[in-house]
């Protein structure tokens, strides 16, 4: 795949001075807009996770007119609510020698030296605020006798400044938000879409203007025209077929806005997450997340010995490899997700997998239950054992679980500035949807605090910011039919194939095709063999895929069909990436980029940039985006 | 009522895969695959929902359709499938049915009014450990309407008293409690659900086994209210 070099990206519209008052000053430089011209101006939401959803309950509170969007039947369904640790925040509620400083150090090396210093301070202070919004909300934390909140440490944090709703956080948050956002569709501030699925991007005059959404249930193509559109449809993970997500989620809504001329940054950076219940057959249709919360309690091991068949329970210590703990003494089960899940891969690489195909590792409770008793163990993880149980059929209190490493997050997403506003004036992206803080690797119990700030307390501020300089006049009537036959051409063209493989088909080889030369490991043979057969099967896509119904009713195997198409172009532009990075970080680790003990190795002369695509005429454009860290110094991780 | 056949069932498939098995096929002959509303397959986004062998997502008890597996089906078996069968759910497409008549309920009260930037310290309001940990048993409702589907009066009193319960029991929803109970309860009642008449079907099939108690809550704060 031909790409060019275009400019690189100089201004990111962060301000300067001190990092801990940038966001103030951000604050105060904002524009604001008259109480009484609020109300006159539209904002358009799409998506109801807690970004989408907390974004649109703020705007409706502070007076815009909002219209929301999902594609679910209400806005409470959004995969946000399978969130199940917790989220951080800086309180420092234990005196444990946490802080918004020790927060954002955490958030930037973790994300291995590859986010923007200036967001990341800004999450971390934001994130003591989203606590407070939450409990006022009524949101059910778990509390201590004492009557204040109780607090965990997390996916490889020394701190304990996770909260938690016992293994039910993104729910309870995502319920909050939906309340919240309920409340103003009562009140009239919002106009809520349920089953619309958005298809394109209105882009007149240079400015985000408006959607092009499919009513899901009439099939109907609307026009929603608005003064700016707000993304937060999550992330792309799904392009692997077999993914943590819902089963709903994809790219469409960002990738069109994609080919609609916004930037996707760093589309390689996926997060696999280590502790995930196994595939037990080719029928899969997701794959289910453990809480990492786990870890912290249960130890992770393979027999010494290759090929062991015997039963976990006959296999003595001395003949087990605790190998986390023996690779990283420091952490030992904790350390952070990239690392835990490339270990896993190793020693079934090594053939000291267990289970059926090799591909798990064991996840044992049985010291824990020794140490602490049946009932402690249950009360703090009785509900994820009864899910485990209620897929395999195994009891873990009996047997150790099984565990592989699946995708479950994706760090890239659509560029944005300081103030989440894409390259196209108009379209902010926030949540997931966006590539902002997280750098390469996100840190467990992050996605939630980075959705509800973008959500409740960024965004609200920077798009005031932007509306102050409106109204822009009459939508170019032209772009919005352009954009509507765009959208019909493409479902016509996806009814009339009447070919002999189903979407799922399809997407289930693009997927096995991107985990195997695009997952946990990378290697310029693997991604070019990637870029090689992904045009070939999306050529046999567009000739042989059959959908069967029509374009006026609900149909589902329609929508699929118009995602999978999607994440053709998307996964090609993913192996793209990866391919020309040729170092390792975080979530993206190139098998030519390691160091002597089999670590990730990142090259930072050449790589300390995000990589901002365009989609050109000629194929993708790279612009960098160069990375300077002032206050946290760059170094290579270790957790040894 | 339709009738297939399945072939190749595996005892580790998902209730849900099952049906894409079918599905595949179905499409492939160039019929109409079954519609079902389904999303996260993990049991937490309350978007999947039928009527198996007569019991809200089947037999298996505190288990949402996407979280039973064919393991608990005899090989051979003939299921019953049907949707959600409620006046206030109607259907839409085979088993998909229109559950917006929950989010009008909540709308009518089911929150805390607190705008963003707005709210104190997490830490000046204490909060028992007990009401925390009761409101949040409440809170796990996923509403995914099985409660209304297996109640002989079609009664979504399970669902509005799981609400109405969870924030009864916090601090931050005492200034509006009573209105709260008032204005969701008279809202269930114009979108046409039934009254409760304590058969407690509602709680038997709950996927978070939300307890038939929470009705007496609601019912408590529904006559403080009036009687105001």
């Amino acid at each position: 795949m031909k790409y060019t070099e275009g400019s690189e990206i100089q201004d990111t519209k962060a301000p300067s001075g001190p990092i801990e008052e940038r966001w103030e000053k951000r604050k105060f430089s904002a524009k604001l807009v008259n109480p009484a011209n609020k109300r006159k101006l539209n904002v358009i939401v799409v998506g109801t996770g807690l970004a989408g959803g907390s974004a649109a309950a703020t705007l409706g509170e502070l007076g815009y007119n909002v219209k929301s969007f999902c594609y679910q039947d209400t806005p409470r369904r959004a995969h946000s609510i399978a969130a199940q640790g917790g989220i951080n925040a800086a309180k420092n509620y234990r005196g444990d020698g946490d802080s918004i400083y020790r927060l954002f150090y955490d958030t930037v090396k973790g994300g291995d030296f590859r986010s923007r210093e200036s967001n990341v301070y800004r999450l971390a202070q934001v994130s003591v605020n989203i606590i407070d919004q939450a409990v006022a909300q009524g949101v059910p934390f778990a509390r201590e006798y004492g009557g204040l909140l109780d607090t965990r440490s997390f996916g490889g944090a020394q701190v304990s400044r996770t909260f938690y709703a016992r293994g039910q956080t993104g729910q309870q948050l995502l319920l909050g938000a939906y309340q919240a956002l309920e409340r103003q569709i009562a009140a009239g501030t919002v106009t809520m879409h349920t089953r619309h699925e958005m298809l394109d991007l209105i882009i007149s005059d240079g400015r985000a203007r408006g959607v092009i959404v499919r009513d899901m249930v009439t099939g109907e193509i609307e026009r929603h025209i608005a003064d700016a559109v707000v993304l937060a449809t999550g992330g792309y993970g799904n392009v692997f077929f077999l993914s943590t997500n819902a089963k709903g989620c994809n790219t469409t809504a960002i990738w069109r806005a994609h080919e609609r001329g916004a930037y996707f940054a760093n589309p390689c950076y996926t997060q696999i997450h280590p502790t995930c219940i196994p595939v037990s057959g080719e029928y899969q249709s997701k794959l289910t997340l453990m809480s990492e919360s786990l870890r912290n309690d249960g130890r992770v091991w393979v027999p010494l010995r290759k090929n062991d068949t015997r039963a976990p329970g006959d296999i003595p210590d001395e003949e087990r490899d605790y190998y986390l703990e023996r690779i990283y003494p420091a952490f030992g089960n904790l350390v952070p997700r990239d690392i835990a899940s490339r270990a896993a891969k190793n020693v079934c690489d090594e053939g000291r997998g267990v289970g059926p195909g090799g591909l798990g590792v064991y996840l044992d409770f049985r010291d824990a239950i020794n140490r602490l008793g049946r009932d402690a163990v249950e009360k703090k993880y009785g509900n994820l054992f009864e899910m485990y149980e209620r897929i395999t059929g195994e009891n873990p209190y009996e047997v150790p679980m099984r565990i592989y490493p699946a995708v479950h997050y994706t760090m890239g997403g659509l560029w944005v500035d300081y103030d989440l506003q894409s390259t196209i004036p108009g379209l902010f992206v926030i949540g997931e949807a966006n590539f902002s803080d997280h750098g390469a690797n996100r840190l467990g119990a992050s996605a939630l605090m980075q959705g509800l700030a973008d959500g409740y307390f960024v965004l609200p501020t920077t798009i005031g910011d932007y509306l102050a300089a409106g109204p822009f006049g009459d939508v170019d009537e032209e772009a919005v039919a352009e954009a509507e036959i765009k959208v019909r051409t493409k479902i016509d063209r996806l009814l009339s194939v009447n070919g002999h493989r189903t979407p799922d088909s399809f997407h289930r080889e693009l997927g096995k095709l991107m985990w195997d030369y695009c997952g946990m490991e990378r290697t310029e043979e693997s991604l070019r063999k990637a870029l090689e057969r992904i045009p070939e099967l999306r050529e046999e896509f567009w000739r042989d895929v059959k959908v069967t119904g029509t374009a006026e009713e609900l149909n589902q195997v329609l929508e699929r069909a118009g995602r999978v198409a999607d994440f053709f172009d998307l996964a090609e532009l993913m192996c793209l990436d990866a391919l020309i990075r040729t170092e390792s970080c975080g979530g993206h680790f190139r098998a030519e980029s390691q160091d002597a003990d089999g670590e990730a190795l990142r090259d930072d002369e050449n790589f300390a940039h995000v990589s901002a695509w365009e989609r050109g005429p000629d194929g993708p454009v790279l612009h960098k985006e160069p990375l300077e860290y002032e206050y946290v110094k760059m170094t290579q991780r270790s957790y040894k | 009522m339709v009738t297939y056949r399945v072939e190749d069932v595996s005892p580790d498939m998902s209730f849900l895969e099952m049906l894409d098995v079918l599905n595949e096929r179905l499409i492939l002959e160039g019929d109409d695959p079954i519609a079902f509303d389904h999303d996260c397959r993990e049991g937490i986004c309350g978007m999947c929902g039928m009527v198996i062998n007569g019991v809200a997502h089947g037999e298996q008890r505190a288990t949402t359709t996407c979280q039973l597996h064919m393991r608990h089906f005899e090989d051979g078996a003939e299921i019953t499938i049907e949707p959600w069968r409620a006046a206030p759910f109607p259907v839409v497409k085979d088993l998909v049915v229109d559950r917006s008549a929950f989010d009008r309920i909540i709308q009518a009260g089911g929150f805390v009014s607190v705008p963003a930037g707005s709210a104190p310290d997490a830490h000046s309001i204490p909060v028992r450990k007990e009401n925390a940990d009761a409101a949040f048993d409440a809170a796990t409702c996923i509403g995914c309407g099985a409660c209304v589907a297996a109640c002989p009066n079609g009664s979504a009193s399970l669902f509005t008293a799981a609400k109405i319960t969870h924030l009864s029991l916090l601090p931050q929803g005492q200034p509006e409690r009573l209105t709260r109970a008032k204005a969701m309860v008279d809202q269930m009642d114009a979108e046409g659900f039934g009254g409760c008449t304590n058969t407690g079907e509602c709680t038997a099939v709950c996927p978070k086994g939300i307890p038939l108690d929470a009705i007496a809550q609601m019912n408590s704060d529904y006559l403080k209210a009036n009687a105001k």
